[in-house]
């Protein structure tokens, strides 16, 4: 007999604990409060990165041009995995001294895995983070760039 | 071919079948294969084989240096990035005898407890799904994203983070993370009696959990199952309490034991951490003292020689680092001691004898994460 009454004693306390969670299913089908999915194509040109997003490594130019990398190399040799490669070249100064200059910031986006050490080491602050993250292109080697600007040069003294 | 046809027939029925369960199972959540010896619908031998996405991280240690590590920590138990790097950084500290700013420790507790809710979260929607309940999982992952988007805007990234740094941390937190913390937390608390609602007290969830896959506290102790997993059956691994670092010597919160050692009992300490979490985050947030937020540093670290070992409580278990330093800026040897790793060991064991639908429950409760386990 106790058998029989632990049977549908059970039985309701199964269906009990179902109609609980379906309640919390129902509330939110019923009453959204706040929606929390984000529509992501159609809301591009509202959609703002916080600032400190990690997207990809650029250098930061000011209007005139002109950057801060020195070329010393400090974020080719700080990177894990050689995404970056710095080509300088050597110029002659109108006093006919020579002096070695960047010619190119190879960064290779394809390597990155974005752990922030190149940013953080540059002794000049010349390196920061972008916020853009569409970085889908259908050939790996586009995704090799050059960070410094054509026919860009360095900010010689702090005028800022 | 030369059967006996007069055979009786009761040997064809004997007879042994393997079953392989992945490498692309949706319910290991990662390649790993296992190996099944079945009778019928009982399983008789398991036997798991990992390395299908083994990288060498610990080989690619040895030539990174101290720095350079964190990025690969990171990608071992990657839901729990923070925690990784928590080891890596006390390593490194404890090696050189730093005393990074308490403004560091706080922060650092603050994350590592964020990182555990959040990856118990996804655990708690993925196993959820798993035994077929599909609202865990947008609930799981919903609340999740909460946690994300507030470590996107401290650390820049959502998932690999690479936020600690020996001797402190990367970049000051974030001046709305304080405000953003507490709203989460009260927004959570109220979120855990959903949960609570949707799946612990689920009847259904309850016989295919209850019972199923159980692990003795000597087993738990022999096969070193640490984390959640142990703390089932009322192993006390936890290392915040037994070897603390950071803030946890000096914070109040309860080391959550289980005696059942079923899967239901994993699954309910997982539930109760995620509030000892929350109660811990609570005490710290409001007191971060003001200071800097990374220690003095040399650019290039270099440890004295000799032999170092560092245990983080992480969200799967204890966590071990062990290096060997030759006295140059990169270790001679580096060795994780995984959790996952130690806790596929035991599936094995609490497998045998169960039916192969309750394999899913099981080696769900045990919350492997297969990057973890093969490096």
């Amino acid at each position: 007999m106790s058998s029989f009454f632990k049977y549908f004693s059970d039985l309701f306390k199964g269906v009990k604990s179902l109609l609980k969670g379906m309640a919390v299913t129902n509330r939110y089908f019923f009453s959204p409060g706040e929606i929390v999915t984000e529509q992501y194509p159609e809301n591009r040109n509202k959609m703002k990165m916080y600032d400190r997003f990690k997207g990809e490594v650029i250098m930061i130019h000011n209007e005139h041009n002109q950057h801060h990398c020195t070329g010393c190399g400090i974020c080719e040799t700080s990177c894990p995995n050689g995404s970056i490669e710095i080509i300088s070249k050597r110029i002659d100064l109108p006093d006919g001294k020579k002096e070695r200059v960047i010619d190119k910031h190879i960064y290779h986006l394809g390597m990155c895995t974005f752990c922030g050490l190149c940013v953080k080491n540059c002794p000049s602050h010349a390196l920061a983070f972008g916020q853009r993250f569409e970085h889908a292109v259908y050939d790996r080697t586009k995704l090799n760039k050059i960070l410094n600007h054509p026919g860009s040069s360095i900010i010689k003294d702090i005028e800022e | 071919m030369n059967k006996d046809i007069n055979a009786p027939a009761k040997q064809a029925e004997e007879v042994e079948y393997h079953v392989n369960m992945g490498p692309q199972h949706p319910s290991t959540h990662g390649v790993l294969r296992l190996c099944l010896t079945l009778e019928g619908e009982i399983i008789e031998k398991l036997e798991p084989h990992c390395g299908y996405i083994h990288r060498g991280i610990e080989k690619m240690c040895e030539k990174d240096t101290y720095q350079q590590i964190i990025h690969l920590s990171d990608r071992t138990d990657y839901v729990a990035a923070h925690m990784n790097n928590h080891a890596v950084c006390l390593l490194v500290e404890n090696a050189l005898q730093i005393e990074v700013p308490e403004r560091v420790k706080y922060i650092r507790t603050i994350m590592d407890e964020m990182t555990r809710i959040q990856s118990h979260l996804l655990w708690w929607g993925c196993y959820g799904m798993d035994l077929g309940g599909m609202t865990c999982f947008f609930y799981g992952f919903r609340d999740r994203e909460k946690i994300l988007d507030i470590w996107e805007e401290t650390t820049g990234a959502r998932f690999l983070q690479s936020y600690y740094t020996p001797g402190g941390l990367m970049q000051d937190i974030h001046p709305n993370f304080q405000k953003r913390v507490k709203e989460f937390l009260k927004y959570f608390s109220k979120k855990l009696s959903d949960f609570d609602n949707i799946l612990s007290n689920n009847v259904i969830f309850l016989e295919r959990s209850r019972g199923v896959g159980y692990l003795s506290r000597e087993d738990a102790i022999n096969y070193g199952i640490t984390g959640p997993s142990g703390r089932g059956s009322g192993f006390a691994c936890d290392v915040r309490k037994r070897f603390p670092y950071s803030m946890y010597d000096k914070v109040d919160f309860k080391e959550i034991l289980r005696d059942e050692g079923d899967t239901l009992a994993r699954y309910q300490v997982r539930m109760d951490e995620m509030r000892e979490s929350m109660h811990i985050i609570e005490q710290l947030i409001d007191n971060i003292p003001a200071g800097d937020y990374s220690a003095k540093m040399k650019p290039v670290i270099k440890l004295p020689e000799g032999e170092y070992y560092q245990r983080v409580e992480t969200a799967r278990g204890e966590l071990g680092i062990y290096c060997i330093s030759d006295g140059n800026k990169t270790p001679y040897r580096w060795k994780f001691r995984s959790p996952c790793f130690s806790n596929l060991s035991v599936l094995d064991r609490i497998s045998r004898k169960c039916k192969i639908a309750d394999l899913i429950a099981i080696s769900g409760s045990l919350d492997l994460i297969i990057p973890d386990i093969d490096r």
